[in-house]
């Protein structure tokens, strides 16, 4: 018995030195996928393509943080691509008609927040599993989203806001400094928090973590309503950079954002994972996929790759602890 | 032991309510709101438009009941559709065509339970990962373009009647005959059944459960190839995103069909209601003028119903 409750309170010390390890090794990754870009492509370690890096993969780590504490307790969320295009709609809506961007920013990260609520309450209250849950409520947020917008597109923003996305600050684009600090605070809360080590320790072992005191209902509530408001702040991003809403934005979202939590070494089946190793594997996607731009490889190949890609990940992950166990 | 059997036991007296009620509430429901629901023409043409969903839902339920998934479904009936069209208009041969599309979703499914039977996947995520993966095919084989002026051979098959049936049920009834006689009347079948119920009792049986799961996958892979073909002779052309999201409909008619996600038993003529069903309720809110947006949302807020109902059985 306190083997279990060790076992389930513990994992995220002991195995922090497996963590720096396996993050390690990725951090190596992206330098060598780096180093092959800068031999094949001559405009690859142009300032302007590493800032463009940077900020594309800020947005989709924006997106896949709050994933990784869902993927954390062994579930997952597929509607973030689709929660990113109804936020950004009903923001952008929100600014047209009020004309205040802060007004706009609270509604689309409210709108995200709430999604990521039902969300946890079909998981939890509902007992559905979340793969299941969340791929329905893809499909109930597209239909919102195309019947809210009827074909329609929202553009034209006020100057200020458009700043957030496409600003520049000391040399560096504004949404990297947002990824720094998202960066913080995840691992801060992960690692650093009583409530994120519940998090852990609910992915690790769900029995143990209710046995133990571990109020699994409301941390899995939380963990969705994080990822959905997650989402929400990518849809300001995104509004703010495109200068425009149109109901298809969140259809090739969701598929590197789990990419990017699946390299970054957190695994399907919970408890094991950080969301710096998720920061890295955001960065990776967004190398391989720039190089691929670089290299003139059409963009119909990208979600063939992306697609290949997680699978590999997930194989990969499987095949290293296995051996580890 | 006593209950475990009991339970492992399909129960049809136990669902035929709650599909059947669904369905005839929702005709009843449209019936009385939408004006020329209930004209024959209309209510064959819902038949009509749900057989592709048919020939999805069926191997979509065996998938299921191993307690997997195929979220790929759409993305693999969308490239084969598009195979379809390609192999057809170069060589103006339907058979061809439907060779071409077979081939390639078997394929496809082959590789989904080899990922899912062999390297251990998770099914959705496999899956999800092969939805990638034929969504980039199509848009390289079709480079993001139309495919028309297939050949008449393949429009035909859309329109054609047989013994003033259309071809495309008669398609569909064999295609349930097929299935209904290989889950209920083989020993395969037998198999499926043990796949979600209890997989270390095939492995005793000297059975490679591995092997089995992966002809799950392959048969839907293979179905998607030929419901590509009705799918191209429908749209009368190939187009790279038409089939995307349809696996989300069959998965739709599987749930309200009362298949259940974690019990490894699956009801066919069930799934065959819930395809009705879900035809109905597109068909219906279409008539009242209700634009497709509309149609998906609701049919999401139909599976989280179905799901939520099936989840209060299963603990009751």
């Amino acid at each position: 018995m306190t083997d279990i409750t060790k076992d389930a309170i513990a994992p995220p010390r002991s195995f922090l030195s497996q963590d720096a390890i396996q993050v390690f090794y990725r951090l190596l990754a992206a330098l060598l996928i780096c180093a092959v870009l800068a031999v094949l492509s001559d405009s690859f370690l142009s300032l302007g393509n590493i800032l463009n890096v940077l900020r594309q993969a800020s947005l989709t780590f924006f997106i896949a943080s709050g994933l990784t504490l869902v993927v954390l307790t062994a579930g997952l969320d597929l509607s973030v691509g689709a929660n990113v295009a109804l936020s950004a709609c009903i923001a952008g809506t929100v600014i047209h008609k009020t004309g205040s961007p802060a007004l706009g920013i609270l509604t689309g990260l409210a709108c995200g927040g709430i999604v990521g609520l039902l969300n946890g309450v079909m998981v939890t209250a509902l007992r559905i599993p979340s793969f299941i849950a969340t791929y329905g409520m893809l499909w109930v947020l597209n239909g919102l989203t195309y019947w809210y917008m009827a074909g329609e597109t929202l553009h034209g923003f006020p100057a200020g806001f458009r700043q957030i996305g496409s600003g520049y600050l000391f040399g560096l684009p504004i949404p990297v400094y947002l990824l720094l600090v998202f960066l913080g605070i995840g691992t801060l809360f992960a690692q650093r928090t009583i409530w994120g080590q519940e998090i852990y320790a609910i992915g690790a072992n769900p029995v143990a973590a209710r046995l133990s005191g571990i109020p699994v209902a409301r941390r899995l509530l939380l963990v969705y309503a994080v990822s959905g408001t997650m989402a929400g702040l990518a849809s300001i991003i995104f509004l703010s950079r495109l200068n425009s809403a149109e109901a298809d934005i969140g259809e090739s979202l969701t598929l590197p954002a789990i990419a990017a939590v699946l390299i970054g070494g957190t695994s399907l089946f919970g408890g094991v994972g950080t969301v710096f190793g998720t920061f890295i594997g955001a960065l990776i996607l967004t190398l391989v996929l720039n190089g691929m731009n670089l290299l003139a490889v059409s963009a119909n190949w990208q979600p063939l790759v992306t697609g290949i890609i997680v699978i590999l990940a997930v194989w990969l992950d499987m095949k290293t602890r296995r051996r580890a166990q | 032991m006593r209950e475990a059997a009991v339970v492992s036991q399909p129960n049809p007296l136990q669902r035929i309510p709650g599909v059947a009620i669904v369905l005839v509430l929702l005709i009843a429901l449209f019936g009385a709101i939408a004006p020329g629901f209930l004209s024959v023409a209309n209510l064959s043409n819902v038949l009509v438009q749900s057989t592709i969903l048919t020939m999805l839902a069926l191997p979509m339920t065996l998938i299921i009941m191993t307690e997997g998934l195929d979220l790929s479904m759409g993305a693999v009936l969308t490239l084969t559709s598009l195979c379809v069209a390609i192999v057809s208009l170069a060589t103006q041969s339907m058979l061809l065509g439907l060779g071409a599309g077979l081939l390639v979703g078997a394929a496809f499914g082959t590789v989904n339970g080899w990922l899912v039977a062999i390297l251990g996947i998770p099914p959705f995520v496999a899956t999800l990962g092969t939805l990638g993966m034929a969504q980039g095919l199509s848009l390289i084989v079709s480079d993001g373009q139309s495919v028309v002026g297939i050949p008449h051979s393949v429009r035909d098959i859309y329109s054609a009647t047989l013994l003033g049936v259309p071809v495309p049920i008669v398609m569909a009834l064999v295609t349930y005959a097929g299935f209904h006689t290989l889950l209920y009347h083989t020993r395969f079948g037998t198999y499926i059944f043990a796949l979600g119920g209890n997989r270390e009792a095939l492995r005793y049986a000297g059975l490679s459960p591995n092997r089995l799961l992966i002809a799950v996958y392959a048969i839907g892979g293979a179905m998607a190839g030929i419901a590509g073909l009705l799918m191209t002779a429908r749209m009368n052309s190939g187009h790279p995103t038409a089939g995307l999201g349809l696996e989300f409909d069959a998965i739709a008619a599987v749930a309200v069909g009362g298949t259940s996600f974690e019990r490894g038993n699956g009801w066919l003529l069930g799934t065959l209601l819930g395809v009705i069903s879900v035809g109905v309720l597109r068909n219906g809110l279409n008539l009242i003028s209700l634009p497709s947006s509309v149609q998906v949302a609701s049919v999401g807020v139909l599976v989280i119903i179905a799901l939520f109902l099936d989840g209060l059985r299963s603990r009751a």
